[in-house]
């Protein structure tokens, strides 16, 4: 976790950016999966900023202005309420945040593999894919055609 | 050149043999053709530019499923695997990161060259016996309306007034279904089957022209998730974990491509004050949807609806149009016989200055319900043939 992205982030925004990765996508034990916040995973998150660092801290510094402190040390109900009332007025910052922690929780090999996926990039070995039964086409076959002539 | 896989006997089509079979069907297909079976509706295999055996050094696709963001594999024909290369060899200098300000003309009217700015922003000129313009509806109207001198005022090659208008873009309506079986999600090429069922036109729809189905196979892990909160189907909290499941791998659905029509409204012009980094007057695009166009997309979305329902999808979802795709830019240089009403001549040459092409998707005189490529392409290798058959009466 020690990146450039990492140092933009003061520790409070980190706990609050934590906080909130954990309640979008909070562990499931039925599913065996872990949580956003987790550490392997939170560590992506803080490395797959990048370039947009910009939407990230609009997000946390609105989150804190929400909360009137650090995000983070809300009690657990005044946070939901607060979360709630990001959802809604987030924007396009918080749509930014929103797809970098989920671009890094579903490619995490213990979720990848919690969905049945081998935790593996699809090259080089790529995926099977069945050819199907083109006999499904005879009735289509069977019609007369579409197309119009050229003048 | 690009290859082209397919099945014969489309009888959307004038028969026509492709190269090489057809993409798989996959689960997402046989249950798309269950409902447009059902329906007796047109479906087909799509033709796709993806090698689906070995073609020209290039392998064989093997379904990695991200051909929109490039093909690991080589299988899609992308051009900078196609014609460039070729090109190239051929004795093409390309030259990258460029942006071409304006093209000059000589004293008899004839293209002289272009001036340019290179990646430090340096001008330079380059002087040419033939200009041929290849930078779409949008950046070849700017290149020419940029190029106004004293003895084409209104912009170069547009004595017709025509040049920035008529702009058409492909309006998308993309529907969605969610079925209770698991489908192929991540795997394979994102087309497999169209339809052009509704593609020719009847009156009693309401509208004029017509669309294509494109479907569509899944989505991967990340974008399932991007998606469904950008939706609203996939929540916050406890309950993400099961409503994820319900929607990845369990997707499928299609995109109708929209026949947009040319309307002289629908323009591109110089912007009065916005410039670029090189000091070059920006577009500026003036376009409204038609009501024609938007009829065509609430008939696409009410018949996507029927097939999915008709395919076994527990719900469904729909976007009319889709604002992050559609914007195919066609029309603002039409081909055409009369200099009066077109820009370029009937192989491409501009009507006004004799050695200047157009090869891209402005000379479109309608967009056509397909995607464009394939269409630039073949008029682009038409107006290639067109010169040099007439090389010598070339400028007559």
């Amino acid at each position: 976790m020690g990146s450039i992205e990492v140092m933009m982030l003061s520790a409070d925004q980190c706990r609050s950016l934590r906080c909130l990765a954990e309640m979008m996508i909070p562990a499931s034990a039925e599913y065996g999966v872990p949580s956003a916040g987790d550490d392997a995973i939170f560590g992506d998150i803080l490395q797959s900023v990048g370039r947009d660092a910009g939407h990230v801290i609009v997000v946390l510094q609105t989150l804190d202005a929400m909360s009137g402190c650090p995000f983070a040390d809300l009690d657990p109900q005044r946070r939901d309420t607060i979360a709630a009332r990001l959802r809604e007025t987030g924007g396009e910052a918080l749509a930014y945040l929103t797809r970098i922690i989920l671009q890094c929780y579903y490619r995490d090999d213990r979720v990848m593999r919690s969905l049945g996926l081998e935790p593996r990039p699809p090259f080089p070995r790529g995926f099977e894919v069945e050819q199907g039964d083109w006999s499904l086409l005879d009735p289509v076959r069977a019609r007369p055609k579409l197309y119009r002539e050229a003048d | 050149m690009m290859g082209v896989s397919g099945l014969a006997g489309d009888p959307a089509y004038p028969p026509h043999e492709p190269m090489m079979p057809p993409l798989p069907l996959g689960k997402s297909g046989a249950t798309l053709v269950r409902g447009l079976n059902k329906l007796g509706w047109h479906w087909w295999p799509s033709d796709s530019a993806i090698a689906t055996v070995e073609y020209e050094g290039r392998a064989q696709c093997i379904n990695l499923g991200h051909c929109t963001s490039g093909c690991a594999q080589g299988a899609k024909a992308s051009t900078d695997i196609t014609y460039w290369p070729a090109a190239i060899r051929a004795g093409v200098e390309l030259r990258t990161r460029c942006r071409v300000r304006e093209i000059t003309t000589n004293e008899h009217g004839m293209a002289s060259g272009v001036v340019y700015y290179d990646a430090d922003g340096v001008e330079h000129f380059q002087p040419a016996e033939v200009v041929i313009l290849a930078c779409n509806a949008v950046g070849t109207a700017r290149i020419l309306l940029n190029s106004a001198s004293a003895r084409f005022p209104g912009g170069l090659a547009n004595s017709s007034g025509l040049v920035g208008k008529n702009l058409m873009f492909h309006p998308y309506a993309r529907i969605a279904g969610y079925f209770d079986e698991m489908l192929d999600g991540y795997r394979g090429p994102g087309n497999c089957i169209w339809s052009q069922e509704f593609y020719e036109t009847d009156r009693s729809r309401g509208f004029v022209r017509g669309y294509t189905f494109e479907f569509s196979r899944g989505q991967g892990p990340v974008m399932a998730a991007v998606h469904g909160m950008q939706i609203g189907r996939l929540p916050w909290g406890a309950e993400h974990h099961c409503a994820y499941r319900k929607l990845f791998c369990h997707r499928t659905g299609m995109v109708a491509i929209c026949e947009d029509l040319p309307e002289e409204h629908n323009t591109v012009t110089l912007d009065p004050l916005l410039k670029d980094s090189n000091g070059i007057p920006a577009p500026k695009i003036n376009y409204t949807l038609s009501e024609n166009s938007r009829r065509m997309l609430d008939h696409a979305v009410a018949r996507a609806t029927e097939i999915l329902r008709a395919a076994g999808a527990q719900d469904v979802w729909h976007e009319a149009p889709i604002p992050e795709g559609g914007w195919h830019l066609m029309g603002t240089a039409r081909i055409g016989t009369d200099p009066a009403r077109s820009v370029v001549n009937e192989w491409g040459r501009s009507h006004d200055v004799k050695n200047l092409f157009i090869v891209d998707g402005s000379i479109f005189v309608t967009s056509g319900g397909v995607n464009p490529t394939r269409t630039i392409q073949a008029l682009a290798l038409y107006v290639a043939d067109s010169i040099k058959q007439r090389l010598a009466t070339l400028f007559d």
